[in-house]
């Protein structure tokens, strides 16, 4: 065991730092310094528009998804080059963001199932952030139960039609491309009758909606398909597989989102530091101690729990379930960590004016979002439904609709 | 960067878990506990033939030198099989002391004694019920002779050797080796021994009244409290992984039983409220497990992380032993309140182990003492 670099990762660890030395947006550090939770702030200038010039900028010197081959945009690099690299573009990771979905999700499902010519054209592009890609899985009838969802394609000579309506897709008002699951066969049992495509965004047909969250912001949308055509080439696996395709998304999302994910530590443990209540700096009180060190103790476990799962990953080993505990910690948290550091500050806690607000209401901002933590890329709930029925191999619930054909199953409406 | 154990100290692990796994079933320590002996003499035996408390005492001192690293992993198994042996008294206690402290001609006296398991020793701290600090140490001593009560001491009733936390007259607190043999032997009446009942009699607890008992200075004087805040330090470490050694167990007891126990017509471990216990049950012991790692490679680099690290292990393996044992036993029921079945030898061993080195609320403090300002990040 060895928590240090190596000779080699050194070297290649100073290479990053004098690259990201001489080409890092500087003139963005401090006001992404207070980005998080939903937001990504650059000031006066375009959130969109910096993270492409960034994102361009590390794929013209070969630092943009640097584990992805060559001809893809990538560098080749190792699991642990990569580490390296996220740890040392630090701040300036969180203009990737918009090309996390892409990148972290869509990706890894096109070069488990695209051609070689699809991947020559696309990959490139989307490792570039020329091209944005979204995932479009969650539907109004279809969140926890993914497998029930409704969007039809039918077929149409050499193209597939698509009707039907998905949620929750992040950055579709961005996007140039997405990922697609659609339902094909109605009759079968429900995993069974499921198909993966990849579309134009920019498809006669698709309507992208902005939905406004319960914290104000809208980085969500529904997407609405009306006899959109996506060409039969653009399938991703065999007709019916469409599930077991998306199983790969689902688990390259859990390693997406496992590793680097917000769980609100920096942020109260800078508030306590500072922070007077009625027995003196609040770090010195001994319930404020208490709850601090149970939060430390998680956060240095996630992160510690990443680094195994890098070192198996490096080995040669497949990220399985266990990598859902991340998003489970990180979202309760985040939550109980905002309602603390509020409850220290009495009814100034509740403050959400920059201006005015402690921290630049940055807290205030994750207790509004830290709700939709928990519910969104599988609830608590689901996690732990996977941890315990995947992972410790506890039996499946008894489920109303095994074995049923699609289209018989109870749905209350 | 390489998170993992490497091959050599996992094929010790394996080993070690062999070992127990044909001769440490639960039966072991339930006979222990019942009061047949005072630890298992048999699997110390076991042990002692291995080399197992030798693992991370130098070769120089007649250990093997593995390392830290593979001492962990040991510990792990001690943990996972409840081991009633003195091993964390003898080796992560005195032994460690001896080894960071002693003299030179305290090493050659003891450790090789201490690594061939031909002499057991302990450290004796706590002096009432509160938790022990620097002020509160009463024991004392003066002209190399101690007195005072110690009211709980870990396997005090099978110990050789005992590291005393005391009070010198002059110059504040000290660590003392006191030969428990010897000083009953050339003085009887000067040490006595009573064993005590708590809530994991398979620890051999005793007080034990020192009335001028000879001893002689282990370290620096007037440096006692502070070597023995090094000492936990690298104890709480090995304490962790017997505490995810046993939450591993006791989760899986769990696991099992709601596989195999039917009600309403199921298996009792399809119902979510009770799957979702066992999923955090889990979540728990992972995240202990990895900061347990990180404490490992801290220990076995002596990383100035350490301190950090080692109380980061500690509170999460303290949280998730405590978890596991717990609901191991409410995912069993009524059956999981008899002392029938095992589930109690889990509660009480976690209990037990929270305790010693001091308990959730020290290490809580230990760790936010250590860790860095975010103002510096």
């Amino acid at each position: 065991m060895d928590f240090n670099d190596t000779e080699q990762e050194a070297t290649f660890r100073q290479q990053v730092k004098s690259w990201i030395g001489d080409n890092a947006p500087t003139y963005l550090r401090e006001e992404l310094e207070l980005s998080g939770f939903g937001s990504t702030r650059t000031g006066s200038y375009d959130p969109l528009a910096e993270a492409k010039k960034w994102q361009k900028k590390k794929a013209d010197a070969g630092w943009a998804c640097i584990q992805w081959p060559k001809e893809y945009g990538g560098r080749g690099a190792t699991p642990i080059e990569s580490v390296i690299w996220n740890q040392e573009e630090g701040v300036y990771n969180k203009l990737s963001g918009t090309f996390i979905i892409g990148q972290g999700m869509c990706a890894p499902t096109m070069m488990s199932y695209a051609s070689e010519a699809q991947l020559k054209r696309y990959m490139p592009t989307l490792a570039s952030g020329q091209e944005v890609w979204c995932q479009l899985f969650s539907e109004p009838q279809a969140g926890s139960d993914l497998a029930g969802l409704r969007t039809k394609a039918e077929k149409e000579g050499d193209d597939w039609v698509i009707n039907g309506q998905k949620i929750w897709t992040s950055g579709a008002q961005h996007s140039d491309y997405g990922i697609l699951i659609t339902r094909t066969d109605p009759e079968v049992p429900k995993h069974r009758g499921l198909t993966m495509f990849f579309l134009d965004m920019k498809s006669d047909g698709v309507d992208v909606r902005p939905i406004k969250q319960a914290n104000g912001d809208s980085g969500f949308n529904e997407v609405y398909f009306e006899n959109v055509r996506i060409p039969d080439a653009q399938r991703l696996g065999e007709v019916g597989e469409g599930w077991r395709v998306s199983l790969t998304t689902l688990m390259n999302e859990r390693m997406a989102i496992g590793g680097g994910i917000a769980t609100g530590f920096p942020e109260i443990q800078a508030l306590v530091e500072e922070l007077h209540v009625a027995t003196g700096t609040a770090i010195d009180n001994p319930a404020v101690k208490s709850k601090l060190a149970d939060w430390y103790a998680k956060s240095a476990g996630l992160r510690n729990t990443a680094s195994r799962a890098i070192s198996a990953l490096s080995k040669g080993e497949i990220p399985g379930p266990e990598n859902s505990i991340g998003k489970l910690v990180a979202g309760g948290m985040m939550q109980d960590i905002a309602k603390f550091s509020l409850d220290l500050q009495g009814l100034g806690g509740a403050i959400v004016d920059p201006e005015i607000a402690r921290g630049s209401a940055r807290i205030q901002a994750m207790l509004m979002r830290s709700p939709a933590v928990r519910i969104e890329g599988g609830t608590d709930q689901i996690l732990r439904n996977i941890l315990s029925e995947r992972v410790l191999g506890l039996p499946d619930d008894m489920r109303a609709d095994k074995g049923i054909g699609f289209n018989k199953i109870p749905s209350g409406s | 960067m390489d998170f993992d154990f490497s091959s050599e100290e996992k094929m010790v692990r394996d080993q070690v878990d062999r070992y127990l796994m044909n001769n440490c079933e639960n039966g072991v320590f339930r006979s222990v506990l019942e009061g047949e002996g005072a630890y298992s003499e048999d699997v110390w035996r076991g042990l002692v033939e291995m080399g197992v408390p030798g693992t991370a005492i130098s070769a120089e001192y007649g250990g093997v030198g593995a390392g830290y690293s593979t001492l962990c992993l040991v510990a792990e198994q001690l943990g996972a099989y409840l081991a009633p042996t003195p091993f964390s008294s003898s080796i992560y206690l005195a032994a460690e002391a001896i080894q960071l402290f002693g003299s030179e001609d305290q090493k050659q006296t003891w450790l090789p004694k201490l690594a061939a398991g031909e002499v057991i020793g302990t450290l004796a701290v706590t002096e009432s019920t509160q938790e022990s600090t620097e002020d509160n140490i009463q024991v004392s001593c003066s002209d190399g002779k101690l007195s005072g009560r110690k009211l709980i001491v870990p396997h005090a009733g099978i110990a050789d050797l005992c590291v005393v936390v005391a009070r010198d007259i002059n110059a504040g607190v000290n660590l003392y080796l006191v030969d428990l043999g010897d000083a009953i032997g050339a003085s009887p009446g000067s040490v006595s021994v009573t064993p005590i009942d708590t809530v994991d009699n398979t620890m051999n607890s005793c007080s034990v009244q020192f009335a001028n008992t000879p001893c002689e200075l282990l370290g620096a004087p007037g440096e006692g409290w502070h070597q023995l805040k090094v000492v936990y330090d690298r104890a709480a470490v090995l304490i962790a992984f017997e505490q995810i050694g046993g939450a591993r167990k006791a989760l899986d007891m769990a696991v099992d039983y709601a596989k195999g126990r039917f009600a309403f017509g199921r298996p009792i471990g399809s119902f979510q409220a009770l799957k979702h216990m066992m999923a955090d049950m889990y979540v728990a012991l992972k995240l202990a497990e990895s900061n347990c790692y990180y404490a490992a490679w801290a220990l076995s680099t002596d990383s100035a992380e350490l301190p950090l690290a080692a109380a980061t292990a500690r509170v999460s393996a303290t949280q998730a032993y405590q978890l596991c044992a717990r609901d191991n036993i409410q995912v069993h029921g009524g059956m999981g309140f008899t002392w029938e079945f095992d589930c109690h030898l889990y509660y009480r061993r976690s209990n037990y182990l929270t305790l010693m080195l001091g308990g959730l609320s020290t290490w809580e403090d230990k760790l936010i003492h250590a860790l860095p300002s975010g103002k510096a990040a």
